[in-house]
Parts: C-alpha cells; sequence; structure tokens
C-alpha cells in the first residue's frame, strides 16, 4: 500500500515532504544529472539577490567532523538572470520552486520579493534572514534581532503575491529561537524554515590560521542536526498551527521521519546533497520504505507525532 | 525510477554514480592507485576529466568526497577506472585500506576534458607529482590521433615522480625535474620547458599540478607563443557544480573575468584565461565584485550563457 505522501505548507502542498535546502542545490539543474527533480517535493533555490555578486575569496570550505563550514558569500548571477535562465530551466523539467531571497537592505528584500512574483510558476518564497544587515556595523544578521527579522519578512509579505506563501528562514544561533519565530509569524509569515547554518570556526592546525576566508564560517551537516531538530520541536510546541520545513544534517529516509515527528512538514536536505547527488532521491525512496514498514497511511498525521501524549 | 521515465539530463555523456567492486589497490612510488570497475564511466571519461570517491562508507564522519584525475582507462571487465593518490587525512587514509571486492561510491566523469588538436600536432605534457596522472590518458589520446607526444615531468623528488618507464614508452621524449636532484634535472619543470618546447617544435601545451607551476608554464608557452591547456587541482566539496567553493578568477571570451566553478567550468582552462595572480582573491573588476558595475551588455551575455 503506497502511503499517502502529500503535505501541505500554508495553501502550498507538496506532493512530498523532501525538499532541497537553499544553497545545497543550485537551481537544480546539476543535480537532475542524477533523478528527476520533479518526484521531490520541492527545489530551495540557491538565495537570489538583485545584483550578481562574485562571493567570498577562496578558501570557502573546511571540512568538520560530520560537517563542513563555508563562508560562499552569496555568490551568484543576481536576480535578472535567475528569472531568464535558472527559474524557466527548474520549471520547464515539472520541478516546484521555492524561491530564495537575500536583500542586502530591508528595502531589496521588497524588490525581491515583487520581482520573483512576477514570474509564472514559483510555489513560495523563502526569506533568508541569514545574512548581513549593511546597516548595522557589527556584521549582525537580520535574524539576530527578531524585530528586524520581522520587518523584513513584513516588507517581504507586502510585496509579493498574495496567495504566494512566503516562508521565514530563521538562524538557530540566536538568543531565543522561539521569539525570533514569534517576531516573524507576527509579520505573516506563512511558514517558517529551520535552522540555517550556524556560525562556527576550524583552525588550520597546519598553518593555526582560520581555516576559511574571514574566520567564521556557517558549519551545517548531521553535525548539527540535534539542534536543527530541538528548534524545529520548540517552535512547533509554540505554534502548532504553523507549517515548518526542517532543515539540518538530513542524511537518511529516517531523519526525515526524525524531523516530521517533532513537528515539520516539510524536511530540506543540504550538504548530503554535496556527500551524494542522488542524497533527495534516495532519502525520498527510504522515507517511503519506513512508512511501509511503519504502516503509515498518511504523511501529514506525522507531523508533531512527539509531542502527543499517550504515543 | 524506470528507464523511460529518466529526465532528459541524464544524457549519456553526463555523470554517472556507480557503487565500483575495486580491483585492485596498488602502491606506485609514493602514491597509492586504486582501479575500479566502472564500465559507465569509462566508457563516458574523456582525458582531463575526474571522478569523485565518497570515503569512509555510508555512515562515515567524513562527507565530502575527494576529487581525483583519472590516471587510467582500460576495457577490461566492461571498463576500469584507475587514480592515483597520496594519503594526506583520513579520507585518503581508509582509501589506501580498502581490498579487491569492496565497494567504492564514484561519480564521474566530471569536468570539462583537455580538447584535442584536429591535426597531428606537436603537443608537450607537463606534469607535476601526482598532476601528472591525467597527461597519461591524455598522450593515449592524443598519439591515436598522430600527434607528437613530449612529457615533462617535475616533483619533489625522485619517489614522487610516478610513471617515468611509461612517460618514456609513450612519449618521443620524456624530460624528468626534481626539486632535490634525485632524478633527471635538479630544478622546476620550467627550468627545462623552454628548451622542450624548442627541441620538438611543440604546437601546444597541456599542464596540470599546483597553480604555481600552471602559472609558470602558461608564462613559458605564452614566451614561446605556444597555446597551453591547464587543469587546475582546486579543493571542491561536491564535483559537480553546486557547492560553489572551487571558484577561481578566469576571463571569459568577452573579457569579463567571472569567479567560475573549477568542477564544471573546468578543471581544464585556456592557460591565458586564469588570473593566477588572484587565485585566492576577488578581483575588484570581476563580475559581481564589492562596487562592481556591471553593463547591460555584460549582464544580458550572462543571461545566456550555459551554466551546464
Amino acid at each position: 500500500m503506497n502511503a499517502d505522501l502529500r503535505t501541505r505548507l500554508g495553501s502550498l502542498t507538496l506532493p512530498n515532504p523532501v525538499v532541497t535546502a537553499a544553497g545545497c542545490a543550485g537551481s537544480g539543474r546539476e543535480l537532475a544529472q542524477f533523478f528527476d527533480v520533479a518526484e521531490i517535493g520541492a527545489v530551495t533555490t540557491k538565495s537570489v539577490m538583485l545584483e550578481p555578486r562574485a562571493g567570498r575569496p577562496s578558501p570557502r570550505m573546511a571540512e568538520t567532523p560530520s560537517g563542513m563550514l563555508s563562508t560562499i558569500g552569496m555568490q551568484g548571477p543576481g536576480v535578472d538572470v535567475f528569472l531568464q535562465r535558472d527559474l524557466p530551466w527548474l520549471l520547464s523539467r515539472g520541478g516546484r520552486a521555492i524561491v530564495s531571497i537575500a536583500g542586502s537592505g530591508v528595502a531589496e528584500f521588497g524588490e525581491l520579493a515583487r520581482r520573483i512574483s512576477e514570474a509564472d510558476g514559483v510555489d513560495a518564497i523563502e526569506v533568508n534572514l541569514s545574512c548581513p544587515d549593511p546597516a548595522d556595523p557589527s556584521g549582525r544578521h537580520f535574524a539576530d534581532d527578531p524585530a528586524q527579522a520581522a520587518a523584513v519578512v513584513q516588507t517581504v509579505r507586502s510585496h509579493a503575491r498574495s496567495g504566494l506563501p512566503v516562508l521565514a528562514k530563521l538562524a538557530a544561533d540566536v538568543p531565543d529561537v522561539v521569539k525570533l519565530a514569534e517576531a516573524c509569524i507576527g509579520a505573516r509569515a506563512d511558514g517558517l524554515t529551520m535552522i540555517n547554518t550556524l556560525r562556527g570556526m576550524s583552525v588550520d592546525t597546519r598553518t593555526l590560521r582560520p581555516a576559511v576566508t574571514g574566520g567564521m564560517g556557517g558549519l551545517s551537516g548531521p553535525a548539527i542536526r540535534p539542534l536543527a531538530v530541538g528548534c524545529v520541536y520548540r517552535v512547533h510546541e509554540a505554534f502548532p498551527e504553523v507549517p515548518i520545513v526542517g532543515v539540518g544534517g538530513v542524511r537518511t529516509g529516517t531523519d526525515v521521519l526524525e524531523f516530521m515527528a517533532a513537528g515539520a512538514s516539510a524536511v530540506a536536505v543540504g550538504t548530503m546533497n554535496f556527500s551524494d547527488p542522488s542524497a533527495c532521491a534516495r532519502i525520498l525512496r527510504e522515507f517511503t520504505e519506513v512508512l511501509e514498514a511503519r504502516d503509515v497511511t498518511r504523511v501529514a498525521d506525522l507531523v508533531g507525532i512527539a509531542h502527543r501524549t499517550g504515543m | 525510477m524506470s528507464l523511460e521515465r529518466l529526465p532528459r539530463d541524464m544524457s549519456d555523456n553526463g555523470p554517472v554514480q556507480i557503487r565500483c567492486p575495486v580491483l585492485n589497490v596498488r602502491r606506485v612510488d609514493a602514491y597509492y592507485a586504486i582501479t575500479v570497475v566502472a564500465p559507465g564511466i569509462a566508457e563516458r571519461f574523456r582525458s582531463g576529466q575526474f571522478v569523485s570517491v565518497g570515503v569512509g562508507g555510508d555512515h562515515s564522519s567524513t562527507l565530502l568526497r575527494r576529487p581525483f584525475a583519472v590516471h587510467d582507462v582500460k576495457p577490461d571487465y566492461g571498463g576500469t577506472v584507475e587514480f592515483l593518490f597520496s594519503v594526506r587525512g583520513t579520507g585518503t587514509a581508509w582509501l589506501a585500506e580498502r581490498r579487491s571486492r569492496d565497494l567504492l561510491d564514484v561519480v564521474g566523469p566530471l569536468g570539462r576534458p583537455f580538447p584535442l588538436p584536429r591535426d597531428p600536432v606537436n603537443c608537450v605534457l607537463v606534469g607535476g607529482g601526482s598532476g601528472s596522472a591525467p597527461l597519461f590518458p591524455l598522450a593515449q589520446s592524443l598519439r591515436r590521433r598522430g600527434c607528437r607526444v613530449d612529457f615533462v615531468l617535475g616533483a619533489a623528488s625522485s619517489d614522487r615522480v610516478f610513471s617515468a618507464i611509461t612517460a618514456r614508452r609513450i612519449a618521443e621524449t620524456a624530460t624528468f625535474t626534481t626539486d632535490d636532484g634525485s632524478f633527471g634535472t635538479k630544478g622546476r619543470v620550467t627550468d627545462v620547458l623552454g628548451r622542450v618546447i624548442e627541441e620538438a617544435r611543440s604546437d601546444a601545451v597541456y599542464a596540470c599540478g599546483p597553480m604555481p607551476m600552471l602559472r609558470s608554464v602558461t608564462q613559458v608557452a605564452g614566451d614561446h607563443g605556444v597555446p597551453v591547456q591547464v587543469a587546475v587541482e582546486e579543493t571542491m566539496a561536491c564535483g559537480i557544480g553546486i557547492c560553489m567553493t572551487c571558484v577561481i578568477p578566469v576571463v571569459g571570451e568577452d573579457g569579463i573575468t567571472r569567479m567560475v566553478r573549477s568542477c564544471v567550468d573546468g578543471p581544464v582552462f585556456r592557460g591565458e584565461q586564469v588570473r593566477f595572480d588572484d587565485v585566492g582573491t576577488i578581483p575588484f573588476d570581476a563580475l559581481g565584485a564589492p562596487g562592481w558595475k556591471g553593463s547591460s551588455a555584460a549582464r544580458a551575455a550572462e543571461s545566456t550563457r550555459d551554466i551546464a
């Protein structure tokens, strides 16, 4: 018996809960050499900015235990090229597109939301709140201040086409992730994606210098999964009606089950795409096998099941 | 996924991911060589391309694939692929412990191959250390086209110059250099390259090795008016173009510098297009650099550029 894999993110229904994480799949084109991008729930595209960005100098990456540290610096072609080249490619292959946007200021987020909304076929906008706020000289992220994060989400919501779901992507290395979630929900986010990479450092013990340019990088991979699951659990507990895309070190179909039990409605695969280019298709297959073994008929019934007593 | 439903992007010459049985693991001087049975990769392979190999097994805490240039492809067992490496860390140490019949997760062939000349011209192949590896299948391809092949191979010491016998067998001449003088001429490949180009009347140079070596080889080839193709060895996480960690500054045909991915836009580039002096930086005039003000023409060019 095949389980009903459909899952909902606000007004958006996905055929199954496995999606790619922003920045870990391009716009799907490279991964399409290894599996059919139309078969997974959606492709979350690499954060698009208004202008082309060259990113940071190398070295941009260091391997860490069960993870990696990276600092790409938002390299990308800018929204014009994204809309002319990358998005049409994904849609032409039948892929569903969650478009991640990153502004270098609140106003730019609004402009991006407007531009993305004008394109046909976009399924949702994800707001990358983990980019530095240029108005803040300390280099803090929008997500570091719930009020700033809310201002961004509000601007995106007001510029986005009505009915287009807006997901706020939360950072977890903040004083209180539940407060940050509350601020974004108050600003009318339709859902939350959590978590982004965690700021960390690796020192090259040969050169005795930080291993990546600029010192700090974003930590990702299975090393951060328990932290991500914990954040999803706490936020789902506080706001059980708000859909969550769980992200952080998803490696197997069982990990999808774990995130959904904690409260996620969909689950994004990030770093594992680098490690295994077939990861999304494999994880979806493993997940359906897990469902079959447990006699689950509807994945929607799994969302937040770890919170229910008497199970 | 049924065969009928393969998306169009799974083309006959694109990369494939295969669990490959190890045929053998052997020591080659200071290196290890692993041969895997991988027909799908062997039949698609063109010289200059590489493979990426998962290390540590399915539950490994070492997540990132290791990229290796392909040293040899043979038709045995439907198609085998050989790559060389030295043990540098836990990943390569694990690989060195593989035994015959163990399975390896291999993706390939990856990257753009060396362009081959249409005519039977004279080619000099320059390699540094393990960077010599991809030059051997290239030499075979060039020989099949009737090209003259001359080798210049350099390394730190004699045990790091590998396949000297093979090089001598395939090539018209093979010149060796070592930093310590333990084998061949004491010095760098570029100390002898100019003489080889002149004596062999070389029409083209192919090079693979560390970035400073490629920079010097490009300089020498340029001084002799000979075109040069270089294969870079950048560290990378994914090898397929999605992680954006292996970028280097390269000047395009349109004169615009872009931070391009070594894995899919390379690893082979025309030497003069690589901004060797700016590797490890974002040049101020690179597309999208801080303060960069691109012309509308540059942006239009970008939107039509193929990203595959």
